[in-house]
């Protein structure tokens, strides 16, 4: 077993390793990085002698090396747009977003977990139709657009919930959080949802179709054959064996909400790390585009892993020992 | 033997003939949404196609703009005006006609990019499944890594980086390559994943040994063999893919970094029209977003009827 | 009284081009202690029987007529949840394929117990003490230790036995058995009827066995029932219907079994079946394109064919470490001489490496050492493609699988052309297409087939496309890779004779590789035989079947079905030699 685990582990680290690296190639090649430390009147002299002192004479290896260093202590370097340190932005942010991307991923799988396990078994059912149709509209719809009009509706005509920001947080050490505070309660309820919505109908579909696969398969038919109940054919059966692609997909889900929090944050002006890395883009501040990359990197990285353990946790033919697997 | 005839005569016939009775026209003809999704996405081709010829308004003509027209409502309402269907924006420009063209954008980033991943991603995916070894393990190791981060942020990136590394003066002329080029990165590995999966079992299947033992050469294997052998999944995927290639084009314009407010894609109309919002201006904002979820759900809809009926045991 | 009793049954498949009926009026009868078999061609309906018995039909299928007593009480027409209760309980059933009747992710234990609870209502702990029994009887060693393992742990003839084991344990009174060995290879395929046998007689169990196979037939059932598109020719004693059939259908399809135990000049056709008319319009060889250039020259006498110490290895684990790599030595040293116009026959179970052998001599794989040498020439020398060209227009290959061997996306035309024009065969366009309508014809498929598709025919009909595009290189060697084991008996017998009819007409020399040593004795002339990679015994065929030296050939002709008791009637014995 720790075989499969290791070799996943080192290639994690090689896919961060490859994101340090296009960070560090943006970082120190995509404009000139004393250009944005020193003002117009330094001297030619001045700034020969920052850029030695800085090390950006050394070698590419020994420069990489330096700053694979101080990204994994969470050094970043300064940011060009707010003159403050990229670490101190990011620890002011990151609550926000991991707030809101937490619901909206719970949302989306408590929900679009179940709707597409019901879809799967009630295939031509009147509700079942109903929800794939409203299903197809919701991956129709893009994430911003959702946002737009739930604050038309919400914000605007009927004025029932906050249209921008995270209302009041409470500071619990460096960490702030809306989860206790009504108006931080309520700031959450349209983000969450735009968020999630379309996160559930991926999900819902995956899981269906996954399903319907299963279903079609010899050992069902022979669980059938044998008198099973339906309840136990599909539930411990069948859903068991979707669990496999299931747990990649939503993995994989999970971790692109924390990307299309980008499109949230910014409709709902929300003051997360999606939004401080759009302002970036906007204003080419290449510091906290390298940590934004490196750091969302990581988020992925640690999931994908979690999901592996996972697999091996659910199916025995990752476990079993490949000397028996086809002894007699 | 009175059906002898010369091989090779008749062709398209023959073809027309299979086409229509197959079982993809008939599960068409059975469906009546998805004809309604075929007939919308017609139009809103015809109609993007077109936009200079059959728009009620040219916005891009400044002459024929008036101030005086600014953020009518739609025709309909009380201070509408019959000339602005569905009303003006805060420049006085008629929206009916600015979603035409900014369709016409819209689509035309959507095909260029799903173009460019299509023959990226399937060209990847015949070698990687075709040669096998250490280019296909490079390929799917590199598929692998990209699949895990959402298209979205690496076209994201792809934007953010060019950006910065392109002369600023040039970005409005070259913002159109730089987002179809990252919309069509962004997009490749699904199609060398499923390429690369079919050209594995196409591949040793027994007409591609039967060629490799006449003595047929691996090129002419992949283009003429295998090729056509893997182009249903590539329609599907295609279909779906277009979809998503105008919601990226207008989730990036929305978010300032897609094509300039100079050509407005629609993604570009909607952000511009939410400053509007709570002006109580919606239509600025509501008639180009329902104009791009139409156009998306009637070629989602298409495409999810083509997987049924390309793959007659899902039904 | 009958256990099982089937009256007058038709099921019916609504489809947008009206009902096609695919069972119509059959009516079956099962004793306890007794072995139905229910035999017939693909398309016959005899799953569609099994099924409705147990109400499973695939959707949209219906029942659209007649009753299915179990021990004398009517239950096609119980309420699903009724249904569902006599299965397992009642009836079990055994599917064809045990590499997925299992489901992967639970013990073997899980599956047992949780039936065996359900229909036996037993408790936990003593649910998991008659899997173990179970297990024992159904012949799995250390059953205590296998009945925690996973399917994957388990090999296809062990699974097929806990699936066995999944069907009895609640001790069903009638046992349905869909293809229970075709997957199989077959030394296991005989211990699976062994055991299904011992099971029926001890359990008193009524048995229904469906299958194509005349040798399941033969070794195990009491009595049979043929089925033809959907209806019951004709039923009785297995002994009688195979001895002398009543029926034109079942006399044809006897008939065409291919026989283990004389050599017959030709197979005798179904004439029943439609299509199946043989009437080539042979063309005249001595003037036509197909028999010219056929003096290949070359070293005149000796073999030409001739393999020396041919080695083949797999690597089924890579790794960067040597040692962690694992390899399949498919192939060990194996050495053999085919002649000029001789047919030379392999033979052995499936992984024994004869088609690897097959494969590596026509380039589809590279031997890891030995050589092979064609007409005097070592193939393994020439390394540039155009070097090897010459001698792939000489040898040609016929493959196994009639859906997979044919481009879908070309036509029939383009298809048998494209050897031709690779090879630069013929000048013009026309006189390609010329060429394919008098090669077609000679495949008796007629010139208008060249204008269609591959879906369009059937699977006999394809391999004789097949057989059209392999001769169009003007070949001199043939390799037959399995040509007909997957074809019903009756194409196979078409297909046979054909091959056979070329091989004389063109004087090829062929390798025939197939598993059936029934089909061996009637094609070949001299025999090898294959065991795990190596060649163990190479004779003449009929010294081969009359006294076998080597042990494993000794085993695998105790393993041929005993088909003794079949009608002779209407054969062409061959001369003994």
């Amino acid at each position: 077993m720790p075989a499969f685990l290791l070799r996943r582990f080192l290639q994690s680290i090689v896919v961060m390793l490859t994101v340090a690296l296009i960070a560090f190639g943006l970082f120190r090649y995509v404009g000139d990085p004393i250009n944005n430390l020193v003002g117009q009147d330094t001297t030619l002299e001045e700034r020969d002698e920052l850029r030695e002192r800085l090390g950006l004479n050394d070698a590419f290896i020994v420069q990489f090396g330096r700053f694979v260093r101080d990204v994994s202590i969470g050094e970043f370097g300064f940011s060009y747009q707010h003159r403050r340190p990229v670490r101190e932005l990011v620890a002011e942010r990151l609550p926000a977003t991991l707030e809101l991307s937490l619901v909206s991923a719970l949302l989306a799988l408590l929900v679009g977990a179940p709707m597409g396990v019901y879809t799967a078994l009630r295939r031509r059912g009147f509700v079942s139709r109903g929800f794939m149709t409203l299903s197809l509209i919701g991956i129709s719809l893009p994430t911003f657009l959702i946002g737009i009009l739930l604050i038309l509706f919400f914000g605007v005509i009927l004025r029932w919930l906050p249209t921008f920001g995270r209302g009041e947080v409470v500071a619990l050490g460096w960490w702030t959080t809306g989860f206790l505070t009504a108006s931080g309660l309520k700031s959450l309820v349209m983000p969450s949802i735009t968020l999630a919505l379309f996160q559930m109908t991926l999900i819902m579909r995956l899981i269906r179709a996954e399903m319907l696969e299963v279903l079609r398969t010899d050992f069902i038919k022979f669980a059938h054959a044998r008198g099973l109940p339906a309840r136990s054919v599909h539930f411990r059966h069948a859903l068991k064996n979707t669990m496999v692609p299931v747990i990649t997909i939503t993995g994989l889900q999970l971790g692109s909400i924390i990307a299309f929090a980008i499109i949230t944050e910014s409709v709902f002006q929300w003051p997360g790390m999606g939004l401080l890395f759009i302002q970036a883009i906007g204003e080419v501040d290449i510091p906290v585009m390298a940590a934004y990359l490196v750091l969302i990197a990581f988020f992925f990285v640690a999931i994908n892993l979690v999901v592996d353990v996972l697999y091996f946790v659910v199916d025995p033919r990752l476990r079993a020992d490949k000397a028996t697997a086809n002894g007699q | 033997m009175a059906e002898i005839q010369p091989a090779g005569s008749n062709r398209v016939g023959d073809r027309l003939r299979r086409a229509i009775e197959s079982d993809i026209w008939f599960s068409f003809t059975r469906s009546p949404v998805t004809m309604l999704s075929a007939a919308v996405t017609a139009i809103a081709f015809l109609a993007a196609l077109f936009a200079p010829w059959i728009a009620p308004h040219d916005p891009f003509d400044l002459a024929s703009i008036d101030l005086l027209d600014a953020s009518l409502p739609p025709a309909w309402m009380t201070d509408g005006d019959p000339r602005f269907l569905l009303g003006t924006d805060d420049q006085g420009r008629d929206v009916f006609s600015t979603i035409m063209f900014g369709a016409r954008i819209s689509l035309v980033v959507g095909f260029a990019s799903v173009l460019f991943s299509l023959v990226l991603g399937v060209g990847l995916g015949l070698v990687s499944g075709y040669a096998g070894g250490r280019l296909d393990a490079f390929i799917m190791r590199v598929a692998d890594v990209q699949l895990s981060f959402p298209a979205i942020l690496i076209a994201l990136l792809i934007d953010g980086v060019a950006r910065s590394v392109l002369p600023r003066d040039h970005h409005d002329e070259l913002a159109f390559y730089v987002l179809v080029f990252a919309i069509g990165v962004s997009g490749w590995v699904q199609y060398a994943r499923t390429v690369r999966g079919s050209t594995l079992v196409e591949k040793n299947k027994e007409y591609v040994q039967a060629a490799r033992v006449i003595g047929i050469r691996r090129s002419t294997i992949l283009l003429r063999h295998i090729l056509p052998n893997v182009t249903g999944p590539v329609l599907v995927i295609a279909t779906i893919h277009l979809a998503v290639a105008i919601i990226t084009e207008a989730t990036l314009s929305f978010l300032g970094v897609g094509v300039p407010p100079t050509t407005p894609s629609l993604g570009t109309l909607i952000r511009v029209g939410n400053d509007f919002l709570f002006s109580g201006d919606w239509w600025i904002t509501i008639f180009p977003g329902l104009a791009l979820v139409v156009l998306v759900l009637a070629v989602n809809l298409l495409g999810d009827w083509l997987r049924d009926a390309l793959n007659p045991k899902l039904r | 009284m009958a256990h099982l009793e089937i009256r007058n049954l038709r099921v019916e498949f609504p489809s947008r081009r009206g009902r096609v009926v695919a069972v119509d009026d059959v009516s079956l009868a099962v004793e306890p202690g007794d072995i139905l078999g229910v035999v017939g061609e693909s398309g016959a309906g005899k799953s569609t029987v099994g099924n409705a018995v147990i109400g499973l039909l695939e959707p949209p299928g219906e029942m659209s007529a007649g009753e299915v007593h179990l021990a004398g009480r009517r239950i096609d027409n119980l309420p699903d949840s009724e249904k569902r209760k006599l299965r397992g309980k009642r009836i079990g059933m055994i599917f064809q394929d045990p590499l997925t009747s299992l489901n992967p992710l639970q013990t073997i234990e899980r599956q047992l117990v949780e039936t065996i609870d359900l229909h036996l209502s037993t408790g936990e702990a003593a649910a998991r003490r008659r899997a173990v029994d179970l297990l024992r009887q159904v012949g799995i060693p250390e059953p205590g230790l296998r009945v925690k393992q996973y399917p994957h742990q388990f090999s296809g003839g062990m699974r097929q036995r806990v699936v066995i084991a999944l069907a009895v344990c609640a001790e069903p009174d009638v046992i349905i058995a869909d293809e229970p060995t075709t997957a199989l290879d077959v030394s296991i395929q005989a211990q699976i009827l062994d055991l299904m046998r011992t099971l029926c007689r001890e359990r008193d169990v009524a048995m229904l066995i469906i299958t194509h196979d005349m040798g399941v037939i033969a070794d195990i059932t009491d009595r049979v029932a043929v089925m033809y598109r959907g209806r019951l020719v004709e039923q009785g004693a297995t002994e009688r219907i195979l001895g002398s059939p009543d029926h034109a259908y079942t006399r044809s399809l006897v008939a065409a079994v291919p026989r283990p135990d004389v050599k017959l000049i030709r197979f005798p056709l179904v004439t029943y079946i439609e299509d199946a008319n043989e009437t080539p319009r042979n063309i005249d060889i001595s003037r036509h394109w197909l028999g010219e250039a056929r003096d290949f020259g070359g070293a005149a006498g000796g073999p030409l064919v001739s393999l020396d110490s041919l080695h083949m290895r797999f690597v089924t684990r890579r790794s960067v470490f040597r040692r962690n790599r694992a390899y399949l030595d498919a192939v060990k040293d194996v050495s053999f001489d085919i002649g000029e116009g001789e047919v030379f026959g392999l033979v052995g179970e499936s992984g024994s490496g004869k088609s690897t052998v097959a494969r590596m001599i026509c380039g589809l794989h590279v031997p890891v050492a030995g050589a092979i040498r064609f007409a005097g020439t070592d193939l393994t020398a020439l390394r540039r493609e155009a070097d090897l060209d010459p001698f792939r227009r000489q040898m040609q290959m016929i493959f196994q699988d009639p859906f997979s061997s044919l481009n879908p996306r070309m036509r029939v035309l383009d298809i048998v052309a494209e050897p031709i024009r690779f090879h630069r065969l013929a000048g013009s366009r026309r006189e390609v297409e010329r060429i394919v309508s008098d090669l077609l014809e000679q495949v008796g498929l007629g010139a208008h087939a060249a204008n269609r598709y591959p879906h369009e025919f059937s699977g006999g009909q394809r391999q004789r496309i097949s057989i059209a595009r392999a001769l169009a290189t003007r070949p001199r060697f043939l390799i037959c890779d399995e040509p007909t084991s997957s074809l019903d008996v009756s194409i196979q017998a078409q297909v046979l004779n054909l091959l056979k009819d070329l091989q004389e007409l063109l004087g090829l020399t062929m390798l025939f590789i197939s598993h059936d040593l029934p089909v061996i004795r009637q094609m070949c002339d001299r025999v090898g035989v294959m065991l795990a990679g190596r060649l163990c015994e190479v004779k003449e065929t009929e010294a081969l079947f009359e006294n076998p030296e080597h042990d494993y050939t000794r085993h695998l002709l105790g393993l041929m079905p005993r088909l003794t008791g079949l009608s002779r009637q209407g054969l062409e014995l061959a001369d003994r030699r």
